[in-house]
């Protein structure tokens, strides 16, 4: 066997995303073993030569809000196959929700997610712990003991379950910040979204299903925010939905509060408007889909950096749960496929966001904020870096078919959509794990 | 409204109004005029009352829409040869007919039989016999109404091309036709005027 | 010509001229209904599944009756009987009927929207009995009838509708075809009962009942639905009563009497004071009445010119 250290890999001839000084320069990456040998123009090697001429090459995405099912509903998605989609997607590093069965709120499941992760060696999967035992809202996880194994758990939530008492996500804060740690909410008040199946407005009236108002999330958000402030706490918002919740992590950010937010393509991509008449439950998703006005905070909030992350909150669901009446339907949508085509297509094309400030959204933000440089994974393609980066054509067309997912999941709301901007190539730690469709596991 | 002398003939109809797109009905001939309708009439309303021996129990029932105004007239002529009174009555067979599951949705109209069938001598009244698929689906109506004592058919124009065995007992005037000709019955309370007129291309 | 199966989902798919045009073919209905022989034989040969998902007595039968007047073999599947109860999805239960040769499906679902996922699976006609908060087309037809009947025509007509507007199907239903049809439509609830983004239907609303019948020619009642009413909507069915029940006194004092309808079942006491109800049964009766005739008009308009029979045949 050749000696895997000395093995090179050329990538030819693309712009260069997010080397020092962010300028797009054209430039070849020459990969030695698992890591960047060498960063330039005109460097030559005898090892296999990836064209990137008319792409694109930007440090890996890192995706830090994603259901990857396992363990327990093995059916929807697993690591491997979570992994084959992130790769797909240009993601080389994975953070999965501990919503599974059992959930991720010990360091048995963190361990077990983290080992098996690296054993499909497709991407970094890392696992978010839950907030409290069992996602049920009352005790708090050992967070310490997460934080302490392998999986280095830094990142704690219980995501669908928002911890609804108010003294108990308040201690969860100041126990997180002892560690070192974040919280991340999924704001919703449960009180006033229940039995809620889209944005409550005409929309929902003329459907017949109930509304969830934005209030929900409103409620909570500054709820959080107002405990961050108090706790001097890290938090970051998740899936960020409407205008009133921009507009709040926008004051806090003001007044120094330690807050981030995220928000996913299908929510700065589609309004409430696209469930009328179809009551396709791809479009099923929480929080709902939200009026064009909150479409248009969001996006304001992604321009002037009050949204600091774009996440796909990736929620593979099987066609039986997904193929039944609205209400019966789960919420969750997939997302690591198509989201680079969707910041293009509807973040960067419409002038929202330069193609930087995008793959700032997807790769610098999300790994400052999970504190990735504890792993050694830099977001700069310099020289001595690990490899991980995506090489991509910003200007190729592609539609999306149920077919062409990697995930085994096909509950996107995007099939049919004509996107731009596609992945070619994904290197993770120094090898090739996916080009032009096709994904090469692990040596 | 478009009528296509018997709606029964459908699949007949359809076959040539693709042959004539869009092309309306062009007279080749006129084969009766107002007086002529009045003659008919008048003597198809004699021989109803000289096979029947008199208006006694007599109802006429006009196909719609043009056999209503016929079987009216009717009526009118047997009342002025006899005096008395025939009751009148009006019959939609659009739900009786046998096509309804191939032909797109046709309007259905007015029937009003304000008057028990039983035990009268109902004679069903039409402009044009042809294929006889309305006249089956006016029979299977009128039944449904009451036991008529006998059924009898009065038609204006019997052009020929029978589909079921059906035969009128009263015709104004026979017209042979080839199958891709059509008879055009105007009638004054319809058409503002009198005649049959025979030709190509599809009824309007 | 074998043309697309055709589905009746939603008020909104119709025209004013489609609505027009089935009160038109009602009419014609009624007269059969009036006859000796109450029954034609325009769909014999169709299959009709009766798709009963939630409780319901009169729609089912109103249904069943106007097949059968029709001479459509009926086939009636109910939430109790089903293997609904024993887990089998909408989905799958759906591909069965479809496979036993049904050329409609009336459905009825406790989930609005079903009818709409139906039509993706089957393709035969289906027609929505009621699907959950969504709509009931036929109700609202057999009360654009109903109103034409009593009242001589829609243009112009002043409609107030009182009650659980956001929990009824049936408020639903008849806002879009009042509207169709240029009536005037007002509502009338407690805020908690009136839905978001209502007044974007192009309604008037009000929270007052005296207003509401000072202001109408018919009074359209909704039943208050206890059963999907949850959380804190109002008090007691007794301060309901008192506020937005249409009670002897409310009624006595009134100078010119409104036509009142009701898509029944009445909750006498609640919407309606039991007197009152007495007192307006007629037009109430009507209102059934008609439900035969407006939906023998829905299946003969839907299943007449189609082949699904045949072309489910040939798909063997």
């Amino acid at each position: 066997m050749k000696d895997v250290k000395d093995e090179e890999i050329l990538v030819k001839g693309g712009r260069l995303l997010g080397c020092p000084g962010g300028l797009r320069a054209e430039g070849d990456i020459l990969i030695r073993g698992e890591r960047i040998a060498g960063v330039g123009r005109g460097i030559s090697s005898r090892g296999r030569v990836i064209d990137a001429r008319d792409c694109l090459v930007a440090p890996g995405f890192v995706e830090m809000h994603a259901h990857l099912r396992e363990p327990g509903f093995e059916y929807k998605e697993d690591i491997e196959s979570g992994s084959e989609a992130a790769c797909a997607g240009g993601y080389t590093a994975v953070f999965c929700m501990p919503n599974t069965d059992p959930p991720i709120d010990n360091q048995a499941v963190a361990q077990y997610v983290f080992a098996r992760g690296k054993e499909v060696g497709l991407s970094m999967v890392l696992p978010h712990g839950a907030i409290t035992v069992g996602t049920d809202g009352k005790n708090l996880a050992p967070m310490s003991e997460m934080a302490r194994c392998g999986a280095n758990v830094t990142c704690f939530s219980d995501d669908g379950n928002s911890v609804s008492d108010s003294e108990v996500m308040l201690r969860a804060m100041e126990y997180a910040a002892t560690l070192g740690g974040l919280i991340i909410s999924h704001c919703e008040d449960k009180s006033l979204s229940r039995g809620g199946q889209m944005n409550e407005s005409y929309f929902s009236t003329s459907l017949g299903l109930e509304g969830i108002p934005p209030e929900a999330e409103e409620i909570s958000v500054f709820r959080d925010i107002c405990l961050a402030e108090k706790a001097s706490a890290r938090l970051h918002i998740a899936h960020v939905s409407t205008a009133a919740s921009v507009e709040l992590v926008r004051e806090a950010k003001k007044r120094g509060v330690l807050v981030s937010a995220e928000v996913t393509p299908h929510h700065f991509s589609l309004t409430d408007s696209a469930l009328l008449t179809s009551y396709d439950t791809n479009l099923k998703v929480n929080p709902p889909l939200r009026s064009a006005q909150d479409v248009k905070a969001v996006l304001e909030g992604l321009a002037d950096g009050t949204i600091d992350v774009i996440a796909t909150d990736h929620a593979p669901h099987a066609p039986h749960e997904k193929e039944v009446e609205f209400e019966k339907a789960p919420f969750g949508v997939i997302g690591l496929e198509t989201s680079l085509g969707l910041v293009v297509t509807k973040l960067v094309d419409s002038g929202i966001l330069s193609l930087e400030e995008a793959i700032a959204k997807l790769t610098i933000s999300p790994a400052r904020i999970t504190g990735m440089e504890r792993w050694g994974y830099s977001t700069t393609l310099a020289e001595g870096d690990i490899a991980n980066f995506v090489v991509f054509n910003a200007d190729e067309k592609w539609t999306v078919k149920p077919e062409g997912f990697r995930s085994r999941s096909k509950n996107s709301p995007f099939l049919g959509w004509e996107l731009k901007g596609r992945v070619q190539s994904t290197i993770f730690e120094g090898r090739v794990v996916f080009e032009r469709g096709e994904v090469f596991p692990g040596a | 409204m478009c009528l296509l002398e018997e709606r029964g003939g459908f699949s007949f109809v359809c076959a040539l109004s693709l042959a004539v797109v869009a092309m309306g009905f062009r007279a080749r001939a006129k084969i009766l005029d107002s007086d002529d309708i009045q003659r008919i009439l008048k003597r198809v309303a004699h021989e109803i009352l000289e096979r029947n021996k008199g208006s006694e129990g007599i109802a006429l029932i006009g196909v719609r829409t043009r056999g209503v105004h016929l079987a009216r007239r009717i009526a009118r002529a047997i009342e002025e040869i006899e005096g008395g009174k025939v009751d009148i009555g009006e019959l939609d067979v659009s739900l009786y007919r046998d096509d309804i599951s191939i032909r797109p949705t046709p309007d259905v109209g007015v029937t009003n039989l304000d008057f028990d069938v039983t035990d009268k001598k109902v004679i069903i009244v039409d402009d044009v016999l042809y294929t006889g698929r309305t006249t089956r689906a006016a029979l299977d109506a009128i039944t449904d109404f009451g036991r008529p004592k006998v059924i009898q058919l009065a038609v204006l124009i019997d052009r020929g091309h029978r589909e079921l065995p059906i035969r009128a007992d009263y015709v104004g005037k026979n017209i042979p036709t080839a199958g891709e000709e059509r008879v055009k019955v105007s009638l004054e309370e319809v058409d503002g005027v009198d005649m049959v007129e025979i030709g190509e291309g599809e009824l309007s | 010509m074998a043309g697309e199966a055709k589905n009746l989902i939603s008020i909104a798919d119709l025209s004013k001229d489609e609505i027009s045009g089935i009160l038109s073919l009602a009419s014609s209905f009624a007269e059969v209904l009036r006859r000796p022989v109450k029954k034609v034989p325009a769909l014999r040969g169709k299959t009709i599944v009766n798709l009963f998902l939630e409780p319901s007595t009169r729609t089912r039968m109103s249904f069943e009756l106007a097949a059968k007047r029709l001479s459509a073999d009926v086939v009636n599947f109910s939430s109790g009987t089903s293997s609904i109860v024993k887990g089998e999805s909408l989905k799958d239960t759906a591909k069965t009927i479809f496979s036993m040769g049904a050329d409609a499906v009336v459905v009825r679902h406790q989930s609005s929207g079903a009818p709409q996922m139906l039509t993706k699976w089957v393709d035969c006609s289906v027609i929505n009995a009621g699907d959950g908060m969504h709509e009931h087309p036929t109700q609202a037809l057999l009360d654009l009838y109903v109103m034409r009947e009593r009242m001589g025509g829609l243009e112009g007509l002043k409609v107030a509708i009182v009650g659980d507007i956001e929990h009824s199907r049936v408020a639903r239903s008849n806002i879009l075809a009042l509207n169709k049809v240029g009536s005037k439509v007002l509502l009338c609830a407690p805020r908690t009962l009136l839905p978001a983004g209502i007044e974007e239907f192009g309604v008037e609303t009000t929270v007052s009942l005296d207003e509401a019948l000072g202001w109408c020619d018919v009074l359209y009642l909704l039943r208050v639905q206890a059963e999907r009413i949850e959380g804190p909507r109002f008090p007691s069915l007794e301060e309901y009563h008192e506020n937005y029940g249409l009670s002897e006194k409310r009624w006595d004092k009134l100078e010119k009497k409104p036509l009142v309808m009701h898509p029944g079942p009445m909750n006498r006491g609640v919407e309606i004071a039991s007197s009152v109800a007495d007192e307006v049964e007629p037009s109430i009766a009507g209102q059934v009445a008609a439900g035969v005739a407006v939906r023998m008009a829905v299946l003969y308009k839907l299943l007449s010119g189609s082949v699904s029979s045949e072309r489910f045949e040939r798909e063997q």
